[in-house]
């Protein structure tokens, strides 16, 4: 491609971050030095082309080195993986953990948003700023998936390697020293810290959690680790396929696909090669228990992708990692090598001559890249807008072949689906939600954790599990995408139907509960200034329509009644149009819960 | 003998539009159908020599069984599809978007908008005179066209035939996320700093004026841009041996902005500088 | 970024006469000017030449040549087609009996290798590569082979920088290495093909090794290509002036139409040659019979029929020989058989090779009448200037592209002061001659085109502007013909095939303008993105992207010479002395320089480049000259 680069050149840190990752340029139109071979000959073409998604990895590298990303870094980059700078600037700008402008080497993000706003992130925030120097950035931040330690900061320290600390529930000191010193800041908490249940023998998914070393394979297969794939194995991809199917098992992310189906129809795809995505990009306000899996049982990740794969005929798995997210990163980086090493990943899993890896791929701050289509797009180097669809991902998916898209939890549930079969699965839970569902409970509880529960147990038996304190306002379910419920509808049962037929949603298993000290109409400011910040800007309805929501919310956040009722009827035909024309769940959610406030809890009356 | 390869012919499958039985080629969107049926659909970020983008969302209609509108321009036809163009869930999806739109962009060049504003009664202003607008200044940083970012609607059809689409230069992208979205050139440089060869292919394409000839922009300025004095005429372009059909827009026999026929097999609407903007020496009359 | 002072021309708008070159112009009535014009003229009857111009339209030039060959009763016509394409003419006609590009632009999307060779499509024909990116992005792969990586290599899936010069020695082992890969499309060959077991011949001596050695390529490259080529099912191979402006153009373009044939990738949809024309009329200025050798659609002047059939519609005698071709008329401006030149739009002044040779002969001439929309520095030699329209713009016609397409061309503006159409003009000097033409509009003169040319005959106007276009051949007015030409090659009977296509034997042979310790640096030409020929057109509007004219060097020269960027240096050659600002361009090697001649008013880069012709098609070896780089000031050695 002839590509225009300015005159702005790397500097040899910059450089070497990029080259870190990509090894060393191959001429000097890739950026080495003018050779006479280079002067005769030149490769280019499709070859060069196809490199595109190492962008986004291009892009953390320098990002994690130098704390920005500058135009020659950029230039050089772009010029090794022949990118366009404009697009790449696109992409750059895309990302909320980017900047392209200088900043310090440190970053501390400052969790504002639902549960850490209910547990005094502003007062936090303002102390922070106080205290630190100049040498410290801090990012006001959309969930960081730490609520049950709220207030929660995450500190990242640009340079090599990039080092980064948590402060959670963080104190203005605790949040300081993380961002001053992030290697001599405390040890986080075990994962295990994060489930009030962690030990009890009738833990299906989370049975590991706190029992096993998540950095020992052998430890994950003592603890029955690697049972399902060989069971998998036994029955081949159209056995495998059977039993999920009949478990009975839907989509954990919030959809409720049902699981079987995707991947018969991916298996079924007579294009080639089919991908598995693992998406654990999990942002949704209020969730964090992708995380707790990962931090605690990350084997039992790598062996469903692996089950998963080997179902719908993939040979190559991406696991699309949450930015925010080191510590999971760590321990399945860990673990991929760990699995790679005893041939649990690679050319010949347990002898059986099938192949597959995995590709842990970090997101770098950005909701949408939690659907499904702008996730591909953000593997491929592509700003992460979400695809119309159809065509579905089951057949055009990631580099446009079919692909197989699951959340982490859904994936997780197919170890136990094959340990005990599918009947034995299909008995727990409901007829129509069939299985263990995990919960994150956060806000005003004096347990807040993950919980599992079988389907069909009560909001108020889970909220009792968590210790709910008095004084509950409102419960929301599902995140910033979800709805609100009163304190007196504790009996919806947390199926999918059940909440379905209660006209709210299950979403994906967040419950944060409220107490009458959160001022509601600040809550839903923030959940609107949520979606304005996360929208992609791609689609009229969502792109003004969340600014439109926003100022409309900021109008009315001291008034009732008729004050407020002409704001409202505007809120209910910008949110309509939003859930109509809006080209993604993004856009069709963002007025869900407002609604709900509105509806059930009877805000602004 | 044939003269091209014709392909394997496609199949015609039908479908209802408003309750009326359509047929259709295999392939077809639904826009392509309702055209066919004389339906009128309104659209902004369809382009006939683009791939649809579907980001307007203006040209929403429902589909029975469909929990969403769908997008017209992009959504293929399907057999036994029931499509409704004109329902008020429908207007009113478009209503809200012409209002989102209007009242957050400068349409005032924008082609037919003002009759669907008419049509589908939006009211841009109540929103309230605070309501959040791009306020952008025009950028004029060379001397054959201005990008007026106050007009875009980011539909996205610059930066697709800037890029793969037709030009592959890759000048621009969008940059930015949601609201602050905007069209730039990397590290938001002049353009004169830019991949830009000036083609003038995005001109071709922007639905709203957001992107002009520099000769318009300073016409409108002046308030002498008469496009009812314009005449149109489609000759060929006078430099190398491609054979580019230009269509010369004139006023008062002056030349003032150079388009290409979409249609055209040699261009299909795409000029490189000197057939879009090279048309100065004819005039050098003085 | 230095400050420039371009030179801005201004519309013609009055003739211009003078009585002696020592004069100024004055303006005059075209009642004087035309007088004084067909006087000139008529004085040198048996002596005169025309240059007709490949800017015009096909109606303009079907008059012109009607002028040069009824009215004064010579052959003498051509274009500067010379200057660029004759050699691809001559060559595609050799092998295929027909001057045209065998594809279309459309059929570069549908093919699976695309091979550009001396061409920098993506600056000199943008819009054409835009069809070579759709075939790129439709999956096919492409190669380029130019001495610079140019933008349009950097799309290539292989670039191969090969010395200035070398295209046959490449072209020859990449025929060879087809030959002895097994990969000759020995079927095609011996069915359509004449001349295989000389060719074979030609090229053995030309292994892959000795080819690196010639063209400084690594073999592997080359042999990378000659697979790539050979395999596909359907490949398109494009030239332009790299090609062509060489002393031995047409050798060139011959040695590349071998591997045409040699692999069957010629007369298919998909697979074809396809030579890139730099001006917008130049292939209907030939097919119009604005050359020396032929008559209005491409008809041999030395057929007897032929001749007959035109000297019936014209009522007239035809010169049963071949015409001075441009390059010959100024050498017989030089042995004094050439006395009076019509020039209709062309700037030979300053777009001939050794420039300034070619103003001292148009000096010698008798008579000089220009006819041009400004007064450009070869109106300036002239003794009557006529001011005529912009083809384009102004007046009525056609004009064809490079895939063949006659497409119509419109009058969009009036023109200025009292310029007049070419066509008009062209009549009423016939007049004051003798031959009284009426010709209602541009339409007629088309209709009279199509009576004598078969190629032409269903062009009718109405269906040029219902089809945006239709190519020739088209000799029926109910039907379209493939937009490909030559499948009679593939035709099962032997009777439909045709004439044989002949392998060319061409032997290499390098620029005549040999680099040595004086002249140490190959200097090539071409065109930049926003800037065309001699800039008179393009000089006018203003573009963000031109930076006026440069020597472009190589980071290793421009070191070496100790020169920066935006430094004058002098650039000599054997021919002639510039001053030129440096550009460094990464693009080039230690030993190659570039330059346009795009801005002559600035620096001529044709005073230095070489006239060494192509025998054949009469291009100058624009391509290839020596030159050598001074850091100025320049010392002088006292000896």
């Amino acid at each position: 491609m002839d590509l225009h680069f300015g005159d702005s050149k790397p500097t040899d840190d910059e450089r070497a971050a990029v080259d870190a990752l990509l090894g060393p340029p191959e001429s000097s139109w890739e950026g080495a030095d003018r050779s006479d071979a280079d002067l005769r000959w030149a490769r280019g073409g499709r070859e060069a082309r196809d490199r595109r998604d190492l962008l986004l990895p291009g892009l953390h590298a320098i990002n994690d080195r130098i704390g920005w990303i500058s135009e020659g870094a950029l230039d050089y980059l772009c010029r090794r993986l022949t990118v366009p700078p404009s697009e790449a600037y696109g992409v750059a700008t895309f990302y909320a953990m980017f900047s392209v402008k200088p900043r310090p080497a440190t970053v501390l993000h400052v969790c504002t948003d639902l549960a850490c706003a209910a547990a005094g992130a502003s007062e936090l925030c303002a102390g922070i700023e106080a205290s630190l120097g100049p040498g410290v950035h801090v990012e006001r931040s959309p969930c960081l998936g730490l609520c049950e330690r709220a207030p929660a900061a995450l500190a990242i320290k640009a340079g090599d390697p990039v080092r980064t600390a948590v402060a959670a529930p963080a104190t203005v000191h605790d949040a300081v020293l993380a961002a001053s010193a992030p290697d001599s800041a405390p040890e986080e908490p075990s994962a295990a810290m994060a489930v009030p249940q962690a030990g009890d023998p009738a833990l299906v998914l989370l049975r590991r959690i706190g029992v096993v070393d998540p950095s020992s394979l052998d430890d994950y297969r003592a603890h029955g680790g690697y049972t399902a794939l060989r069971r998998a194995f036994e029955l081949g991809p159209a056995g495998v396929i059977r039993e999920v199917t009949d478990s009975g098992l839907v989509g954990r992310g919030g959809a409720a696909f049902p699981t079987g189906r995707k991947w018969q129809a991916t298996a079924s795809q007579p294009d080639h090669p089919h991908y598995l995505v693992c998406n654990a990009d999990e942002s949704e306000p209020g969730t964090f228990k992708d995380r707790v899996l990962m931090e605690g049982d990350p084997y039992a990740l790598v062996e469903s992708m692996t089950i998963a794969a080997y179902a719908t005929g993939a040979h190559k798995g991406y696991l699309y990692l949450r930015g925010e997210y080191p510590r999971a990163l760590a321990r399945l980086e860990h673990a991929l090598a760990q699995a790679r090493a005893r041939g649990f990943l690679g050319d010949d899993i347990l002898g059986q001559g099938y192949a597959f890896d995995i590709e842990i791929r970090r997101g770098a701050g950005a909701y949408i890249c939690g659907e499904e289509t702008a996730l591909f797009n953000s593997i491929e180097g592509y700003r992460g807008e979400p695809r119309s669809k159809p065509p579905f991902p089951v057949e055009k998916g990631l580099f446009g072949k079919p692909t197989v898209e699951n959340n982490v939890e859904t994936l997780v549930n197919v170890l136990p689906i094959l340990t005990m079969g599918a009947p034995a699965y299909a008995a727990i839970g409901t007829q129509r939600s069939t299985g263990p569902k995990l919960f994150c409970v956060s806000g005003s509880v004096e347990r807040p954790g993950i919980y599992e529960l079988p389907f069909g147990a009560t909001l108020g038996e889970l909220l009792e599990l968590a210790g709910v304190r008095d004084g509950l306002r409102a419960v929301l379910l599902g995140g910033a995408a979800g709805g609100f419920v009163r304190p007196d509808e504790t009996g919806i049962p947390l199926t999918f139907e059940g909440t379905r037929e209660a006209g709210t949603t299950l979403g994906s298993g967040v419950v944060m509960a409220f107490d009458d000290t959160v001022p509601l109409p600040r809550l839903l400011l923030r959940i609107a200034e949520f979606f304005r910040d996360e929208s992609c800007g791609q689609c009229v309805p969502c792109r003004v329509g969340t600014v439109r929501q926003e100022e409309a919310l900021h109008r009315i956040v001291e008034r009732t009644g008729a004050a407020a009722s002409d704001d409202i009827a505007l809120l209910r035909e910008v949110g309509r149009a939003m859930r109509d024309a809006s080209i993604c769940g993004l856009g069709q959610t963002a007025w869900n819960a407002v609604e709900s406030a509105i509806d059930r809890l009877g805000a602004y009356e | 003998m044939t003269v091209t390869p014709l392909g394997i012919p496609r199949r015609l499958l039908e479908f209802t539009i408003d309750g009326e039985p359509v047929r259709t080629p295999e392939g077809s969107t639904i826009l392509d159908a309702c055209r066919a049926a004389g339906k009128d659909v309104p659209t902004l970020c369809e382009g006939d020599t683009l791939r649809p983008k579907n980001a307007c969302r203006v040209c929403v209609v429902e589909v029975e069984g469909s929990r969403t509108l769908v997008p017209a321009c992009s959504r293929k036809a399907e057999p036994g599809m029931e499509v409704r163009t004109d329902t008020e869930r429908a207007r009113h999806s478009r209503k809200i978007v012409l209002e989102l739109l209007a009242s957050s962009v400068d349409l005032s060049t924008t082609p037919q908008v003002a009759g669907w504003i008419k049509e589908y009664e939006a009211k841009p202003d109540r929103f309230g005179p605070d309501a959040a607008r791009l306020n952008e200044e025009p950028k004029v940083d060379n001397d054959l066209y201005v990008r007026d970012y106050d007009k875009c609607i980011l539909c996205y059809k610059c930066v697709d035939a800037c890029g793969d689409q037709w030009q592959n230069s890759f000048a621009i992208s969008v940059a930015g996320r949601g609201f602050d979205a905007r069209i730039a050139v990397e590290h938001d440089a002049p353009l004169t700093d830019s991949a830009c060869v000036y083609c003038g292919n995005c001109i071709e394409v922007c639905p709203t004026g957001a992107l002009s000839f520099k000769s318009e922009f300073d016409m409108r300025a002046a308030d002498t841009w008469d496009e009812s004095a314009q005449t149109e005429t489609t000759t060929v372009c006078a430099y190398c041996g491609v054979g580019c059909n230009l269509t010369l827009h004139v006023q008062d026999n002056e030349i003032v902005k150079v388009t290409s026929p979409h249609d055209n097999p040699v261009t299909h609407g795409n000029l490189c500088i000197k057939g879009r903007f090279g048309y100065q020496h004819v005039q050098n009359r003085d | 970024m230095r400050k420039r002072q371009p030179k801005n021309y201004t519309r013609l708008t009055t003739p211009l006469v003078r009585d002696s070159r020592d004069e100024p112009f004055r303006p005059a009535t075209w009642e004087e000017a035309l007088t004084r014009a067909a006087e000139g003229l008529a004085r040198n009857r048996g002596a005169f030449g025309m240059f007709s111009c490949a800017r015009a339209t096909n109606e303009m030039n079907y008059v012109a040549q009607k002028f040069a060959r009824v009215v004064m009763g010579t052959n003498n016509v051509d274009s500067c087609n010379r200057t660029c394409h004759a050699p691809s003419v001559a060559g595609l006609s050799a092998a295929f009996g027909s001057g045209g590009g065998t594809s279309s632009y459309e059929e570069i999307e549908h093919t699976d290798v695309i091979v550009m060779w001396g061409s920098n499509a993506r600056f000199a024909h943008p819009i054409f590569f835009q069809h070579v990116l759709k075939g790129i992005r439709n999956g096919a792969r492409m190669y380029a082979v130019d001495p610079r990586r140019t933008s349009t290599a950097e799309w290539a899936e292989s670039w191969m920088g090969l010395n200035v010069g070398t295209d046959i020695p490449m072209a020859h082992a990449i025929g060879r290495e087809i030959i002895h890969a097994g990969l000759a499309n020995e079927a095609f060959i011996e069915r359509a093909t004449s001349g295989y077991e000389e060719y074979k011949a030609l090229v053995e001596p030309w292994t892959l090794s000795l080819a690196e050695k010639v063209t400084g390529v690594p073999a592997a490259a080359i042999k990378e290509l000659a697979h790539a080529y050979a395999r596909a099912e359907r490949a398109q191979l494009c030239w332009t002036l790299g090609i062509t402006e060489h002393h031995n153009g047409t050798d060139n373009v011959r040695a590349l139409i071998n591997l045409s044939l040699l692999t069957g990738h010629v007369g298919r949809y998909g697979s074809g040659l396809q030579p890139l024309r730099g001006q917008n009329n130049v292939q209907g200025g030939g097919d119009m019979g604005a050359i020396p050798n032929r008559l209005p659609g491409f008809q041999d002047i030395l057929d007897p029929d032929t001749r007959l059939k035109f000297e019936s519609a014209w009522d007239t005698v035809i010169q049963p020989h071949y015409g001075l071709n441009l390059t010959e008329m100024f050498e017989a401006m030089e042995e004094g058989e050439l006395k009076a030149v019509y020039c209709i739009g062309e700037n030979p002044a300053q777009s001939e090779a050794d420039s300034e040779q070619a103003v001292r002969r148009m000096r010698q001439l008798d008579f000089l009448v220009v006819q041009d929309i400004f007064l450009t520095k070869t109106a300036e030699l002239a003794d009557v200037v006529l001011p005529a329209t912009a083809g384009w713009a102004e007046t009525e016609g056609t004009t064809t592209n490079s895939e063949r397409r006659v497409q119509r061309v419109r009058r969009a503006v009036t023109p200025p002061g009292e310029a007049r159409e070419d066509i008009d003009i062209i009549c009423e000097m016939a007049a004051r001659l003798g031959h009284e033409w009426k010709y209602a509009d541009s339409e007629a003169v088309w209709n009279e085109l199509r009576s004598v040319s078969p190629d032409h005959y269903g062009m009718t106007y109405e269906r040029l502007e219902h089809h945006q276009g239709i190519q020739w051949p088209c000799p029926s007015t109910d039907q379209l013909e493939p937009t490909y030409l030559h499948g009679r090659l593939w035709e099962k009977d032997p009777s439909m095939r045709g004439m044989a296509a002949p392998f060319g034997l061409v032997q290499h042979d390098p620029p005549v303008d040999l680099t040595d310790e004086q002249f140490p640096i190959r200097l090539t030409t071409g065109r930049r993105l926003d800037s065309y020929n001699t800039g008179v057109q393009s000089g006018s509007f203003a573009s963000p992207l031109r930076r006026g004219e440069y020597v472009e060097i190589s980071p290793e020269d421009a070191e070496r010479y100790g020169v920066v960027v935006g430094e004058e240096v002098q650039v000599s050659s054997r021919r002639g002395v510039v001053v030129a600002p440096v550009w460094v361009d990464t693009a080039l090697r230690p030993g190659l320089a570039f330059m346009t001649m795009h801005f002559p008013d600035e620096v001529d880069t044709n005073q230095l480049t070489i006239e060494a012709n192509c025998p054949i098609a009469g291009t100058a070896e624009f391509k290839a000259s020596a030159i050598r780089i001074e850091k100025l000031p320049v010392a002088t050695i006292v000896r």
